[in-house]
């Protein structure tokens, strides 16, 4: 059998980059949710500031993958690989700016609902968990964790929900709480939104190995 | 439906066994490419389906090649007539050292008698069914030497169409052509296959997964993944597909 070297060393560049991104992306996530929890405003600068790099490996990622479309022309797995990982970064990228909106409250965030903050530091923690392992799935191309973290999507969705009406109450009990209990409201959305970057981020790892995308519709 | 049909068809070049049960259903008016690395017996199949192999030396057939349902090696089989119905374009063009008009007039002539008017309307529609009539129509007396290779090319699938075949095998019709004459054969193969059925060997992948319809993958006179053409370049069933499209090997 023939050697394919180039092709194959320039599709584990490509693959190693994706995965530094995520990373980049987690480590984000990461303290996005400290900076949240402690009101740290330097930490939380940092994470937005981080997020332009994370953007510019978006950008060289993407680049990247259509000089290999157009270079090498790729087809089956090959093509798949290239594909998944065009559609994969923009979900990372995503991570990054959720956790730069994350960060972005809590550079101003002032009060806190104890009550309801550990409710939330339960939903990052599994929304954080999602996307970490969602990355070490498509690291080591694992269909079958892909599948479980596809289903742990519902409790990220119930926390939400749960969230959701608890903040509600605080809202109806106390006005004066209105201006803190709508950043912890878009918070709770930008980890559920988190949780289905991290479900994306499985579907297409799905689609890399069986060449079929479950859309969930 | 199926216009070519074959069997378990095994074909030998004396004790070397170049096709090993090939069971195939060729798709009317469709196209399929029989794609593989060289050597692999797509060329020899190609050429089985109009009985071209039979003027090899120490070619011997087994199993059956069914065209309309009748097996083309039948004893009441007319060899000419069959390669009139299934029609062939070569790799390098081969126009006859004649004039456009009688390279295309060459077969008509031959099958029966034809009025000179009747005549040149199959020629004109020979000419304009292969993508060539506007380019030739003021030259019809001139040589066939002197037009360029992708001319030449197309006036041979003209010469083949002017017969009325309603298969037409290729092979490799493209690879001698630059990529301008190559787009123009592969957007006529896109109008021919409203009429005609289309076999066509290709090493070019990136060809076969553009104008065809049906992929055949064959390797050391095996047939291993015949599917449709996007299943083929995108999810292939057989590992050796896969390394070979994918430039693992071959």
């Amino acid at each position: 059998m023939a050697k394919r070297n180039y092709f194959d060393n320039e599709l584990q560049v490509l693959s190693g980059s994706l995965i530094r991104m995520s990373h980049l992306a987690n480590d984000a996530i990461a303290s996005a949710i400290i900076a949240f929890e402690t009101h740290d405003i330097p930490l939380a600068e940092q994470v937005i500031a981080g997020d332009d790099k994370i953007n510019e490996m978006e950008r060289e990622i993407e680049h990247h993958c259509m000089t290999l479309l157009l270079r090498q022309q790729p087809v089956a797995r090959d093509l798949r690989n290239i594909s998944t990982t065009l559609k994969m970064v923009t979900d990372i990228e995503r991570i990054g700016d959720a956790a730069a909106d994350i960060a972005e409250i809590s550079r101003h965030i002032t009060e806190h609902i104890p009550s309801i903050a550990v409710d939330i530091r339960r939903m990052a923690e599994e929304a954080k968990s999602m996307a970490e392992d969602a990355v070490q799935a498509f690291a080591v191309g694992d269909l079958e964790q892909a599948k479980l973290i596809i289903a742990r999507d519902d409790i990220v969705d119930d926390a939400f929900d749960a969230i959701k009406l608890d903040i509600i109450k605080v809202l109806v009990a106390d006005s004066s709480m209105a201006d803190t209990a709508i950043d912890y409201l878009m918070v709770i959305k930008y980890l559920e939104r988190l949780g289905d970057h991290a479900v994306n981020v499985c579907e297409w790892l799905e689609y890399y190995k069986t060449g079929v995308h479950n859309t969930g519709s | 439906m199926s216009i070519i049909t074959t069997n378990n068809l095994e074909l030998y070049y004396d004790n070397f066994k170049a096709l090993k049960g090939i069971t195939i259903d060729i798709k009317e008016k469709q196209i399929t490419a029989l794609i593989g690395p060289s050597g692999c017996g797509k060329s020899t199949f190609l050429k089985t389906l109009n009985r071209m192999n039979d003027v090899v030396a120490g070619v011997r057939v087994d199993g059956e090649v069914l065209y309309h349902g009748e097996n083309i090696f039948a004893p009441s089989v007319d060899v000419t007539t069959l390669r009139k119905n299934v029609g062939m374009v070569f790799q390098k063009p081969n126009p006859f050292p004649m004039s456009i008009y009688d390279n295309v007039a060459y077969g008509p002539r031959l099958h029966g008698n034809v009025s000179r008017l009747e005549l040149n309307d199959i020629v004109e529609n020979a000419l304009v069914g292969a993508g060539l009539w506007n380019e030739v129509k003021d030259r019809l007396k001139k040589s066939a030497m002197g037009l360029s290779g992708g001319q030449q090319q197309r006036l041979c699938i003209a010469r083949a169409l002017a017969v009325q075949p309603d298969v037409l095998l290729m092979d490799e019709p493209t690879s001698a052509l630059d990529p301008a004459s190559t787009i123009k054969i592969e957007e006529l193969m896109a109008t021919l296959k409203e009429k005609y059925t289309v076999v066509i060997v290709t090493h070019n992948m990136q060809q076969a997964a553009r104008i065809s319809d049906k992929c055949a993958f064959f390797l050391l006179g095996e047939l291993v993944e015949y599917d449709d053409t996007e299943k083929i370049f995108a999810m292939p069933s057989d590992k050796r597909t896969e390394d070979y499209i994918t430039g693992r090997f071959g």
